[in-house]
């Protein structure tokens, strides 16, 4: 590719491309000393899951250079038609999908199985790039905020059908790409606000928490502010009085709306419970991974952990421990920086389009791979609940790679043509 | 106008760095400073293992163990654990080939690489103890230590049962078995699976890298220790069961003899018998396959599956019936005028001597009129009646149905009832003429030789019965079954079994009686002999209860294929049995010697043909 210069590759993102086949390729290192077996160390064996992963890599890559060769505008004016294709597979999944490990998210091809919920992301991206950059969109309309909530909302709730609801979740994503294009700031402080409100309600008594939220309330309003109006009055009692209510919701949501397999995952990470054999175990085994990783490693196919399949789905959702246990404090920290790089840098990519399509899709791409990256090595480290999503380019998963380098390489595509476009 | 919020992609910037950083943070805590994870990590590799609790003994009435259990060793393997193996030392080690472990490898990979199984299966101590000392050297590679069951003596191998590994059906109706656990297959070890099984416990241990458990995993918190599994106290008389094999061993048929007052089996065999050691352990799946190849049958259980008509012995549960309905009295007689089939004999003027004399007229006739009891003036409608009535005490005497012994896969037999000849004839389209057969146990009677000793104890008590059953009590507690302390009575007064006993004991001891063989002096052998007609030559079959007053066992003898009747072959062993019991010996040793070198039984395989009905 590089030998064939032309104008449009000059402008590719070579350090996205980069960074993007970098961590392809230390994934699949990774998922190779995974499945490593001694009596069968052939890395072609297309009956093993690297051999596979090798395969699907390949498929990848072809797919990645395809879209590189596609006029930019194919994907924003097909992008009705990708998310309705995709909304049909979606549909289509519930009646004749495969069941594995409790979700019917798979349909099976014979040869490949394909899991629409990885592309769905991608469609979703491409059509709410393509609805907000509409000239004469008025954004402050309830009318267009309803329309993208919904376009959200339709491939996260058929996912949800399907039992995925790590997928479902990662629809939230798109909050970061709207509050770039002006969501209320309050609506990020409110998530968060109620994120932590939710730990504490599962940890402490309840009205233990509301007295403390009202001490909150009062200090606020007569400590910290300086002058008091009536309407301040007002929005610190409605304040806490919504508190109050989400607090006492809190444990009716919990015990009724979550199931019992979540639960366990949220008590755990809280260490309300503690079983190591049972719902703890993964957890448990992957710190332990991670941890006799050290500074610097056991080295390659050396770890003892990940090797004698102490740490369940460790090719897919749990493949940061392998990376813990033999490359260490060092490779863990590569990785993440790795991640982190890409991400600030889709950022900066995106504010440097011109067209509204390519920065809010921009956006997207970050804050999906965000989200993924940080509920999947959070789990792995024993930071957030145990949601199973896998770490993207890294993870074992043949319908997840692809649709994380379609993801990515159409944007890179966008990224190339930035200038041409005006 | 989105550009005016273009100073959040800082925000979203810092959001992502954040991140990183509490990740990077994170990580240095996990692998650099903690401690706990650390030390955990230095020994961390646990291993599930699964602690097999003892399976329960068995003892006889007496106390004697029946059943044991010895240690052996399975060698487990977790495929992926398999590293820096000098596969040529194992094998020599461990004595199997290099092709045998190849294969035994890749079948434990294709069951799972990650989690255990068995590569070598019931390792005896001797050769355990040969390599046990540099199994450490052979990474994922451990020893599980359990049980085997051992037989004291050779006997009752069809009450024991045997014990073999679960199949597919047993995995998939309780969650509690894996592949590889062992199950009560037949006997009691099958009906009493649930109390001889135990709990399985479970251990979680650290192994180090050398693969040597270095200690339990969270202070053994988790761990759960194994529940031992219910000793069974049976009621089989051990001493009593060897003597019934000894004199059984070159013969087919079976033999079941059960305590009158209690209901407790005191033996029970189906002869040919086979050696219960030998469905034990690596020699089990080549055994089984003789045993059940066997054209003699060794693994039927013919006391509690062989259904035969009952024969002559039917007759004494229908002399009772008849009396008790009132349609005969004691002192009825009828003339032997050989309406069916008969021997020379003079006619019957009692009951009493009718069942010595086993005369088979007299049945028809008393079977009429149980059968036709001139409810109705329609003979159909009439037999309808009187078959129900009939049907009804029958199944009293614990005919027609399963008895609920403590034995899996018993047969019930058959009392036809009114809906079973509406079935076969059509309705209204039979009456006494029809299913006269029956009056002397032949016909649609059939009844498996466990109900026959149970009728033996009928009369021996005199008109009741306890279920019979094997176990008196099991568990450290002495649990009980109250089933088997439950009176079954059946409605017919005493007396009239007063009449059947003297009969039954005239049938041994009266001029004209058919079993004089059965004879044990000083016992009061009280018996009735029988035919039981099949391909071949009849079954001999017997049974007996003794002494007369306050009787200590009833039995029931079956000879399969032996020329000569029910007081040729069964009769006289049957008097071993009871004299044995008794007695503690057999005095009459000559005639011992004889019955028990003795093979009556024609030669296997029979060739099929229909023998026409003969009574005797």
């Amino acid at each position: 590719m590089a030998t064939t210069a032309t104008t449009e590759q000059k402008h590719f993102d070579w350090l996205a491309i980069g960074l993007y086949a970098g961590l392809v390729l230390f994934g699949w290192v990774n998922i190779y000393a995974a499945c490593y077996n001694e009596m069968h160390p052939s890395i072609f064996d297309f009956a093993a899951q690297h051999g596979k992963q090798l395969l699907w890599i390949s498929i990848a890559f072809l797919v990645a250079i395809c879209i590189l060769f596609i006029q930019p505008r194919f994907f924003s004016n097909a992008s009705y038609i990708i998310y309705g294709v995709v909304l049909l597979l979606l549909v289509a999944t519930l009646f004749i999908g495969t069941v594995t490990n409790g979700g019917q998210s798979w349909i099976d091809f014979g040869a490949f199985k394909l899991q629409p919920s990885e592309f769905a992301k991608f469609a979703t991206a491409l059509v709410l790039a393509k609805y907000i950059s509409a000239i004469d969109l008025d954004l402050t309309l309830p009318r267009t905020k309803l329309t993208l909530l919904a376009l959200t909302a339709v491939p996260a709730g058929l996912i949800l059908l399907q039992h995925d609801t790590g997928s479902a979740l990662v629809f939230l994503a798109f909050v970061l790409a709207f509050f770039r294009e002006g969501l209320s700031q309050y609506i990020l402080l409110v998530g968060v606000l109620a994120i932590a409100l939710f730990v504490a309600a599962l940890l402490v008594n309840k009205y233990l928490l509301m007295g403390i939220v009202l001490a909150i309330c009062l200090m606020y309003l007569f400590v910290w502010l300086s002058k008091r109006t009536s309407k301040n009055y007002w929005h610190t009692l409605w304040f806490f009085l919504a508190c109050c209510l989400f607090i006492s919701l809190v444990d009716f949501t919990f015990d009724n709306v979550l199931g019992s397999h979540q639960r366990d995952r949220i008590y755990v990470l809280l260490g309300k419970v503690e079983d190591p054999q049972g719902v703890g175990y993964n957890v448990d085994q992957a710190k332990i991974a991670i941890g006799s990783g050290g500074l610097a490693g056991k080295g390659f196919l050396n770890g003892t952990i990940t090797k004698a399949d102490f740490v369940p789905e460790q090719e897919t959702d749990f493949i940061f421990c392998t990376v813990g246990e033999e490359w260490g404090f060092v490779g863990g920290v590569v990785v993440v920086a790795a991640y982190v790089i890409l991400l600030i840098h889709l950022i900066s990519m995106a504010e440097r389009q011109r067209s509204t399509f390519a920065r809010f899709y921009g956006y997207s791409v970050a804050s999906i791979l965000f989200f993924h990256f940080f509920i999947n090595i959070g789990m792995v480290l024993g930071l957030v609940p145990v949601i199973g999503i896998p770490l993207p380019f890294f993870s074992y998963g043949g319908s997840s790679l692809i649709a994380f380098t379609m993801l990515l390489f159409v944007f890179i595509r966008q990224d190339a043509d930035r200038n041409a476009l005006f | 106008m989105s550009n005016q919020y273009s100073n959040r992609s800082g925000i979203v910037k810092v959001i992502f760095l954040t991140i990183g950083v509490l990740f990077v943070l994170r990580l240095s805590m996990l692998q650099l400073f903690d401690k706990e994870y650390k030390e955990k990590a230095k020994n961390q590799s646990l291993r599930n293992v699964t602690q097999y609790p003892a399976r329960g003994l068995m003892y006889d009435r007496n106390g004697e163990l029946l059943v044991y259990n010895e240690a052996v060793y399975d060698l487990m393997v977790i495929p992926r654990m398999v590293k820096d193996l000098d596969t040529d030392y194992f094998c020599q080690a461990v004595g199997i080939t290099r092709e045998g472990f190849d294969e035994r490898m890749e079948k434990a990979y294709k069951y799972s690489p990650y989690s255990a199984s068995i590569f070598m299966k019931q390792i005896s101590k001797e050769d355990f103890g040969r390599w046990e000392s540099v199994l450490y050297r052979f990474k994922g590679f451990y020893v599980s230590k359990r049980t085997l069951r051992l037989y004291g003596k050779p006997i009752a191998a069809h009450v024991l049962g045997y014990v073999g590994e679960v199949n597919e059906k047993d995995l998939e109706e309780d969650s509690y078995y894996k592949r590889g656990d062992y199950i009560g297959k037949s006997g009691l070890e099958k009906s009493y699976e649930r109390e001889l099984r135990g709990l399985k416990g479970k251990k979680i241990m650290h192994v180090d890298v050398h693969n040597r458990e270095i200690g339990p995993y969270m202070h053994g918190q988790m761990d759960t220790m194994p529940l031992e599994g219910m000793n069974l106290y049976t009621t089989i008389d051990s001493e009593l069961q060897e003597y019934a094999e000894t004199v059984m061993a070159n013969k087919r048929g079976c033999i079941v003899a059960i305590e009158p007052s209690t209901g407790e089996v005191l033996t029970l065999l189906s002869a040919p018998c086979y050696d219960p050691n030998l469905l034990v352990g690596r020699i089990r799946g080549e055994n089984f396959k003789r045993l059940n190849d066997d054209i003699a049958k060794p693994l039927f259980n013919r006391a509690l599956q062989a259904q035969y008509p009952p024969g002559s012995i039917f007759k004494v549960a229908q002399a009772m019936i008849a009396l008790h309905l009132g349609v005969i009295t004691p002192t009825t007689g009828f003339v032997c005028d050989k309406v069916i089939g008969c021997h020379g004999h003079p006619s019957a003027r009692t009951v009493q001597e009718a069942i010595k004399m086993s005369c088979n007229p007299y049945f028809y006739y008393t079977y009429r009129r149980v059968i036709q009891q001139g409810k109705y003036k329609n003979a159909a409608k009439d037999s309808q009646y009187g078959l129900t009535v009939w049907h009804d005490y029958m199944l009293r005497f614990g005919f027609g149905q399963q008895l609920g012994i403590d034995l899996p896969n018993v047969k019930g037999g058959n009392i036809p009832d009114t809906s079973f000849y509406n079935k076969w004839y059509g309705k209204n389209r039979w009456s006494f003429i029809t299913i006269y057969s029956n009056s002397i146990g032949q016909g649609e009677v059939e009844v498996v030789p466990l109900q026959m000793a149970n009728l033996a104890c009928i009369v021996a008590n005199r008109g009741y019965y306890y279920t019979p059953h094997l176990v008196r009590y099991y568990g450290p507690d002495s649990i009980k079954n109250p089933a088997f302390y439950q009176r079954h009575e059946t409605g017919i007064e005493r007396q009239y079994f007063d009449i059947a006993a003297r009969g039954m004991y005239d049938v041994v001891h009266g001029a004209g009686g058919t079993a004089h063989k059965a004879d044990v002096p000083g016992l009061d052998v009280c018996g009735k002999t029988g035919t039981a007609e099949n391909y071949g030559n009849d079954h001999s079959v017997f049974i007996a209860f003794a002494p007369r007053d306050n009787p200590k066992i009833a039995v029931a003898v079956y000879v399969e294929n032996a020329q000569g009747g029910g007081g040729t072959w069964a009769a006289p062993i049957a008097s071993l049995i009871i004299e044995k019991y008794i007695n503690g010996e057999v005095k009459r040793k000559e005639f011992e010697r004889y019955y028990t070198e003795v093979n009556p039984c024609q030669k296997l395989p029979l060739t099929r043909r229909i023998k026409k009905v003969r009574k005797r």
